[in-house]
Parts: structure tokens; C-alpha cells; sequence
């Protein structure tokens, strides 16, 4: 299989062709099961956290060190003196690609990513968040997690729940999926939380079914995949808030119909949304799927960085 | 159309945009920074137009649009007409066309977007959706309906 990947930016999820998202499905599945710990010897990788998200950052350094290449950077942009001195996003990047063979970037700003790739001087950028916008290797560990709990990423009824509007993991996981054939989606969301039109038009142009439902029990018995997310507080009026909430945690007996291969996902950290009783349950995922972020990450990192690999 | 000509003086060398929508001549007067210039430009406001009941002209001496120019007009005023013209002769006649692409112009309406930093031009695409047309940022990847963007 050629590798596309090699040298590629890894800025969105929309970048990415099908065959693309199989390659490092393919490539997770083999770390997982092999670990191929001299895979990035002699590589140098920078971590660039313009702003603080420890779980994606030691999950991006526990796959570098897995693969036995070495680190620098920071951990957050407020306490380096880079931003200190006003230095701009671009002469950082610029400056730091003269060092490392990849830049790994988290950013406030939304295209932050897109931007530190025309300044890195063809060193690969692997975007780990840029504002709302996207979060590639999040939504490559979720279809991983899918695909190893369902043996498949086409013909799955999927329902998403929670904050659908500000929640960047749900829009590239539904971008993601709808590249494969047959996938139903159901979205359970406060009225003010709705998915964006822009993915519900892409959805409908694409002829792809989706139904907006008002509580999970409604679909427990049809879905292979619920995929939680949480609501915050403050992004409702309080009223709202207290009608809401209840629709929107997740019970044991709300599992009462559940099909046998129900996988609950969430891409943590999850706050009361699902009941801690729900982890005992045979379908709660959210650790395994937050333990493939490793091997996710393993994969595109080595995809992107060495040619040859099948 | 001998009247509409009398109304805004004729030129010897350079472009003349007819077709503007009224409202829409001044707004690409600054948006294209065709006042960045020392020649002598003439503008007519609300003439008549049997195209349009009423238009805008725009005349720039000395001065021929790009090619990119002319598409970027297509946006605003979709069935403006660009004209060449040489010693008061028409030499050409151009009619713009949508471009799939538009830079440096706009600017994107998402107040997070990494493009509001000063060293950065904007960058859009347009997606035609079944019934209107969206421009999406090439930076925070948002998309936008085609008036919110140029309000
Ligand atoms: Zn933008």
C-alpha cells in the first residue's frame, strides 16, 4: 500500500481521503498489537502547546516515546517567554522547524494549525486543536475505537449526545463517518445545542439519514454506537439547563434495550453525564477508546514521518 | 444609452465597471483599493439602468484590472461588465465570473479565526449549496452564508 501520508500536514479531518483513515486504522491495529518501540529513532518532535490540554499532550508524548523518538517544547503558551516577548505564531514555527522533524501544535485560536503549516518550511504540523475548529487525531482514535468494537465503519447507527453545536469532536467524527456508506446518525442535543446547518446540509446533500431525537431511551434499542458528550453550564440559559439535564445522563436503566454490541464513547473528561454505575457496564468504552488515542497517534505519527511501512 | 454615457465623462485610456449595483460602487472603490492610486477615477451613483432600474459606474483611468480582479468583482455585483477601453474606443468587454476562490478582501466573520492576525490575508472558497452560496475560511474552516460575510 503506498503511503500518501508521508510528509503530509495533518491540520483536519477533511484532509484526509478514505483510504487515507483506513491506512491508519490498519497501522493502529498493528501497534496495538506490535509495538514497533525503534519506529521513530533519531526523529526529534516538537510539542508546541500554546495553550494547557494535558490528557491530549501526554497522549501525543506517551506515542512518541513509544516509538523511540525524542521530545522538546512547551505545555502552555502563557508561561513561555516566546509570548512573553510578543513573538508572532508564525516566526515560533518558522524558527522551531529549523530543529525538530514534525510539530505537533495546540492552539486557542481557530486555523492556527493551518497557519503554523505555511510557516514550517515543509516540516509536518500535526494539529491537536486549534479553538473550536478541529482535532484530527481525536476523531482518528474515535473511528479506531469503532472499528475495533464494531469490525466495520459502514452500516452503524450512531447517535451523538450532548452539547452538538460547540463540540468540535462530534462535527469531525459525523464528517469522518459519512465518508463510508450506510451510517445513520441520530442527535439528542438542548434546542439551543443543535448540530451546525453546515453539517446537517453536508449530510443531507450526501443523502445520509439523520433524526434528531429527544432522549436516549427513544433509540437505545437501534444504535451500535453512543457517542456522549457534555453539556456545559454556561452555555445555556439556566432554565434550559435544569429542563435538559436529565435527558441528557446517562443511567444503567437507560441501558435496559441496548443491543449487545452497544459501545458507549466519550472523549473525556467527562463530568456527570454518564453515571458512574455505567462503567461496570459491558458497553462503557470511554477508557479503552482514551487508551487507543496512543496508538492512534503512534500511527499517523509514523505514517507522516517514515515512507515505507506494508 | 447615449443618455447614460453623457452622465459620466467619457476616458481616453483605462477600465470602466458598468453594471454596478446602486449601493455597491462605493463599497468596491475601498474594497479593491482602487483609490490606492494617483489616477483620476469617476464614479456615478444611481444612474439609470435598464438592466438594473437603477446602477453604478466606476471609470479608472490609465489603470487595467487583473484578470483575478474582475472575477472578485463577481461576488459583489454579479452582472457588472468590465470595459477596456483605448483612445475612447471600446477594445474590450469582459464579463466576470465567479472565482472558486477569494483572498485578502474579506474578512472572516468568526472573531477567533487565526486571519484576524495582521500579517495574514484572508482566504475563502465558495461552496454552492442547493439553494445559495457559502464561503467557507480556508483558515478556521467555517462556513459562512455568502451575505453574512459581505455585510
Ligand atoms: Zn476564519
Amino acid at each position: 500500500m503506498r503511503n500518501s501520508l508521508y510528509k503530509k500536514n495533518i491540520i483536519s479531518i477533511n484532509d484526509l481521503k478514505r483510504d487515507e483513515l483506513e491506512l491508519v486504522l490498519k497501522k493502529s491495529a498493528i501497534l496495538k498489537k506490535k509495538p514497533e518501540p525503534g519506529l521513530l529513532k533519531n526523529k526529534i518532535i516538537a510539542s508546541c502547546f500554546f495553550e494547557a490540554s494535558t490528557r491530549t499532550r501526554l497522549s501525543f508524548e506517551t506515542a512518541i516515546y513509544r516509538l523511540g523518538a525524542s521530545i522538546i517544547g512547551f505545555s502552555d503558551g502563557n508561561n513561555i517567554s516566546l509570548s512573553q516577548k510578543g513573538e508572532s505564531l508564525e516566526d515560533t514555527i518558522s524558527v522551531i522547524s529549523s530543529y525538530v522533524d514534525a510539530i505537533i501544535i495546540r492552539h486557542p485560536q481557530e486555523g492556527s494549525a493551518r497557519l503554523a503549516a505555511e510557516f514550517s518550511n515543509s516540516i509536518p504540523i500535526f494539529n491537536a486543536g486549534d479553538g473550536s475548529n478541529q482535532h484530527p487525531t481525536q476523531t482518528l482514535l474515535d473511528l479506531f475505537t469503532i472499528k475495533e468494537t464494531q469490525n466495520r465503519l459502514n452500516e452503524l447507527n450512531i447517535a451523538m449526545v450532548g452539547d452538538l453545536k460547540y463540540g468540535r469532536t462530534v462535527h469531525s467524527l459525523t464528517q469522518a463517518l459519512a465518508k463510508y456508506k450506510k451510517n445513520k446518525f441520530f442527535f439528542i442535543s438542548p434546542d439551543a445545542l443543535t448540530m451546525p446547518s453546515y453539517i446537517n446540509d453536508m449530510l443531507l446533500e450526501n443523502q445520509i439519514s439523520c433524526t434528531r431525537c429527544q432522549n436516549i431511551e427513544e433509540i437505545i434499542s437501534e444504535i451500535d454506537i453512543l457517542y456522549m458528550t457534555r453539556v456545559q453550564k454556561e452555555r445555556l440559559e439556566s432554565t434550559e439547563y435544569a429542563n435538559s439535564k436529565s435527558k441528557f445522563i446517562l443511567h444503567t436503566k437507560t441501558l435496559k434495550n441496548a443491543r449487545n454490541n452497544l459501545k458507549i464513547l466519550h472523549p473525556l473528561p467527562r463530568i456527570d453525564e454518564i453515571d458512574y454505575d455505567v462503567d461496570k457496564t459491558p458497553y462503557a468504552w470511554y477508557f479503552k477508546q482514551a487508551a487507543n488515542g496512543i496508538y492512534a497517534r503512534q500511527a499517523i505519527l509514523s505514517l507522516v514521518l517514515i515512507e515505507n511501512h506494508f | 444609452m447615449q443618455i447614460n454615457k453623457l452622465q459620466v465623462e467619457a476616458i481616453k485610456c483605462g477600465s470602466v465597471i458598468d453594471h454596478i449595483p446602486s449601493q455597491i460602487g462605493f463599497k468596491l472603490l475601498s474594497l479593491f483599493r482602487f483609490t490606492e492610486t494617483e489616477n483620476r477615477i469617476t464614479i456615478g451613483l444611481n444612474l439609470p439602468s435598464q438592466k438594473l432600474g437603477k446602477k453604478d459606474i466606476i471609470k479608472i483611468e490609465n489603470t487595467f484590472l487583473s484578470a483575478d480582479q474582475i472575477n472578485q468583482l463577481a461576488i459583489y455585483s454579479p452582472c457588472a461588465t468590465v470595459n477596456y477601453i483605448d483612445q475612447y474606443n471600446l477594445v474590450g468587454k469582459i464579463f466576470p465570473k465567479l472565482p472558486k476562490k477569494i483572498d485578502r478582501i474579506l474578512v472572516c466573520p468568526n472573531s477567533n479565526c487565526v486571519s484576524h492576525n495582521n500579517s495574514i490575508n484572508s482566504s475563502f472558497i465558495f461552496i454552492k449549496k442547493l439553494n445559495s452560496m457559502n464561503l467557507k475560511c480556508q483558515y478556521c474552516e467555517k462556513e459562512f452564508s455568502k451575505n453574512i460575510v459581505l455585510s
